[in-house]
């Protein structure tokens, strides 16, 4: 364990982006974990007195067409897009590597059909596709998380078989033969961990594009439903207000959005490093 | 010495910036080359032999600069050249070979379109009479048919006749230095030498000069005029080729030379003025190893191998759309890689399986391992044909742990995610089903000391390992599970000469101590020679010829065989 963290703080040092990108997510992830608790107004709570009033000192991002603290707003919705894009990802991740390390090792029927199924879910224009599954499966949160695992399924089963593949006739497959692992044993303690560096870079940038998705998903008012504080939402509710001049009811979740999407693809190659042995010297 | 040398090296140092500091490759190195002459650079791997070709040449990887001294080429300095200056002698004045042939070509453009890039680059043909040229140029490097080759791509032809394309490019405009790193790696000893024969028959035609730079010491006797040896960025001895090899001064060149086998050297030989070496660590091996292999009785053979055939399905030359609908034309067309072969082992017997890549050596071994199907033909083993088990299943059968296998490449065959220790675990755990930790780790241990593997090492991965600590983890997990047969493809080709010597010894000693049958694949006459009794000679998946490894060596009656060893490149002065 203590190796882990010399290494970590090797990866961390040796790449000022993978720092930068490691601040940023502890910050997001602090503010995911303790929103509700750092937010110094109640993000529910209305205020006929005080709709739309420009960021000051006691409303830092100023206030909504409700009277609602756009900054408290901010930090409590964080929780539920990270919450969204982390399940989908995992979601993603553990059933498309799944399937495409077994057609990456078995090959013949299995990567024909994993093969097909995976373009024929690239065929369709994905964000659509992702309306498509919630307007069908309903409209709630859930079926948000399995429509971007689903859109983004594709990408972890061709990642995987790829790398898969590439390693199946490698030598230390064929020792491990030797050694009298059974094939399924091999493909899940000899080759599966090998892949995890590349994959640890395509779920970074995944995460990033999954917390779009969801925002895009609930800016055209699927899944996540008012009042439920949400970047996507707040945008799409700001966007009636720039005209008029109220800016900040869409910059801020906007650029909470931007940052949060930055932060994750900068940190996929630190990511890579982390789980890759032979950084580790 | 009175006219200027074409290239002079004169207090040359290079340095590397990596993570741990900076890395200094290359130490005070002075040489020069003489207009005609070939000078050879040898040395092993991290010797900084390439470094030096590649300093010269101004392709140094950006992390590397020149810290010290200066090369020139003909009196126009090198090191601190602008890109512009370079690039204008390169290809024109100094032109290299590089080791990898298939790699250094593009794979995407032809070869003769890859020749004609050249000459056109260099003002040496326009494009209208490029294509002449570039026919010419694959005439004078003995391509047969050079009009049809001229529109191959590079996977259409063989490693051989790649490399015959990347010397027709480097000789294209004539340049009157050649650097040729390591040109012949990879290649088959019959390829080696008409690859050589060629460059120095070209290179004496057109009065260039050249380096070979080298770990195989025969091949720089065989084609060098003088030779500088290097070591760990360091050149230890400079002599010309006889001087070298008959009175060879450092302490360093005589052990390369020792551990260069040759047709008559022995195992104890190689090794004679070894210092270094992780030997002293090796113990002597435990009882309950030697009585579980010494006192099986039964069957006169170990291993029986009768018309073993193995084919692979083949593609038409002349695929087209068609052959989609007719389909049964394609199954009919197989590739036989190994053609009826029979041979015997017997107990504590070892057999050499020696031939060119491509004669179907490593599909036997592989039938004989159970990692691959046989077409058709009998595997019998201590008894029972086990060709009758399908390869998935026999992996979990008690058979498994008799037959093991050490790999040719210790790199690839070491699982870049667990550690040496888990390595040489993984039998145990698995075949010998062992469970408690402790158990496991004194054996480890055990096995880690007969190979002569420090015990401080079993906790690094494969990349932080040298590649003959790389080779004593691949034979200690095939020792592990004490095998009657080990199968040995090629384990020392990707060793250094000395390391080498040390593993082969390792071998040896622990077929001795264990009572193991070895079948030892190579390519290495001489090597074979030095661990086996016998010696099957094959050529396209048959067996050409039998006999003790001497005499095959010595008398051989094939006419194969007999153009197999007179390629391999001999210390001739010795």
């Amino acid at each position: 364990m203590t190796e882990f963290f010399k290494h970590l703080k090797y990866v961390l040092l040796d790449n000022p982006i993978t720092l930068i990108a490691g601040i940023m997510f502890l910050v997001i992830v602090v503010v995911a974990v303790m929103g509700s608790a750092i937010a110094p107004y109640d993000p529910l709570a209305s205020n006929a007195a005080l709709t739309l009033k420009a960021p000051s000192w006691q409303h830092w991002f100023g206030t909504d067409q409700l009277g609602r603290d756009v900054f408290s707003r901010v930090l409590v919705a964080t929780r539920l897009d990270l919450v969204i894009a982390v399940s989908a990802v995992a979601i993603s991740f553990i059933v498309g590597s799944f399937f495409g390390s077994l057609a990456g090792f078995f090959g013949g029927w299995w990567d024909l059909i994993v093969g097909r199924m995976a373009d024929t879910i690239m065929a369709f224009p994905l964000f659509v596709l992702a309306m498509g599954i919630v307007a069908a499966l309903g409209n709630t949160v859930e079926n948000i998380v399995y429509a971007t695992a689903i859109i983004n399924l594709p990408f972890y089963a061709r990642v995987a078989r790829t790398e898969v593949n590439i390693r199946r006739n490698a030598g230390f497959v064929s020792a491990a033969r030797l050694s009298g692992n059974s094939e399924i044993r091999i493909l899940i303690t000899q080759i599966f961990p090998n892949i995890l560096p590349p994959m640890m870079v395509q779920i970074s940038l995944n995460m990033g594009w999954a917390i779009l998705n969801a925002a895009g998903l609930s800016f055209i008012g699927l899944g996540v439903r008012p009042p439920d504080a949400e970047w996507g939402i707040m945008v799409a509710e700001g966007t009636n207000f720039i005209v008029s001049g109220e800016w900040w009811l869409a910059l801020f979740p906007g650029a909470a959005l931007m940052l949060s999407v930055f932060c994750f693809n900068l940190m996929g190659d630190g990511l890579r490093d982390l789980v890759d042995p032979q950084q580790r010297t | 010495m009175t006219s200027i040398p074409i290239l002079s090296v004169d207090n040359l140092s290079v340095e590397f910036r990596t993570r741990n500091g900076i890395v200094t490759a290359l130490e005070d190195v002075s040489l020069h080359v003489e207009k005609g002459e070939v000078l050879g650079i040898v040395g092993e791997s991290g010797s900084g032999k390439s470094v030096t070709a590649y300093t010269v040449m101004g392709l140094l990887d950006s992390a590397g600069y020149a810290s010290n001294g200066n090369a020139s080429y003909d009196g126009i300095p090198l090191t601190g050249a602008d890109e512009s200056t370079l690039r204008e002698l390169r290809g024109r004045e100094i032109s290299m070979i590089f080791q990898n042939p298939r790699a250094a070509l593009n794979p995407i453009r032809t070869v003769g379109k890859q020749i004609e890039d050249v000459l056109v680059l260099h003002a040496q043909a326009t494009r209208t009479t490029a294509k002449t040229k570039a026919i010419e140029m694959l005439n004078m490097v003995k391509i047969v048919n050079p009009e049809q080759r001229y529109t191959n791509y590079p996977f259409e032809l063989s490693g051989g006749m790649c490399q015959r394309v990347m010397i027709a490019i480097a000789l294209a405009c004539n340049p009157r230095l050649l650097i040729a790193d390591e040109p012949t790696t990879g290649l088959d000893v019959t390829t080696q030498k008409a690859t050589m024969d060629l460059v120095q028959e070209l290179t004496r035609a057109n009065k260039m000069s050249a380096v070979l730079i080298t770990h195989d010491l025969g091949m720089a006797a065989a084609y060098c005029d003088r030779i500088v040896v290097m070591k760990k960025g360091r050149i230890v001895e400079e002599a010309l080729v006889e001087d070298l090899f008959k009175r060879p001064k450092h302490p360093y060149t005589k052990k390369l030379i020792a551990a260069s086998p040759g047709p008559n050297s022995t195992l104890a030989e190689l090794t004679a003025i070894s210092e270094e070496m992780e030997t002293k660590n090796m113990v002597p091996v435990a009882p309950n190893f030697v009585e579980t292999a010494g006192e099986i009785k039964g069957h006169r053979y170990l291993l029986e191998v009768i018309d073993l055939v193995k084919e692979f399905p083949q593609r038409n030359e002349n695929t087209s759309i068609l052959s989609w609908f007719n389909k049964n034309d394609e199954e009919e067309s197989a590739f036989r890689a190994v053609d009826g072969i029979s041979f015997t082992l017997k107990r504590g017997e070892s057999l050499g399986l020696v031939g060119e890549s491509g004669c179907g050596k490593s599909t036997t071994s592989s039938i004989i391992t159970r990692l691959l199907d046989a077409t058709s033909g009998d595997v019998i083993f201590d008894g029972e044909n086990i060709t009758t088990y399908p390869t998935d299943r026999f992996a979990l059968l008690p058979q498994r742990a008799k037959i093991q296998m050490v790999f040719q490449d210790p790199t690839d065959s070491l699982n870049p995610r667990h550690r040496a220790f888990d390595t040489i675990a993984e039998p145990l755990k698995r075949l010998k089903k062992m469970r408690s930790e402790k158990e496991i780790s004194v054996q480890v241990n055990e096995l880690s000391a007969m190979v002569g593997l420090p015990v401080h090492l079993l906790a690094r991965f494969p990349h932080q390992l040298s590649g003959g600590q790389k080779a004593r983890v691949g034979i200690a997990r095939a020792i592990a599970v004490d095998p009657l047969l080990l199968i040995l493809d090629e384990p020392t080709s990707a060793l250094d000469v000395s390391v080498q010597a040390v593993v082969l010894q390792l071998l040896d000693r622990l077929k001795r101590e264990l009572g193991m049958s070895y079948i030892f694949v190579s390519h290495d006459l001489n090597v074979v020679r030095l661990l086996c009794e016998n010696v099957i000679v094959m050529n396209k998946g048959k067996i050409i010829e039998t006999g003790t490894a001497d005499d095959v060596l010595r008398r051989p009656q094939e006419a194969y065989t007999q153009e197999l060893v007179a390629a391999i490149p001999h210390l001739t002065f010795i």
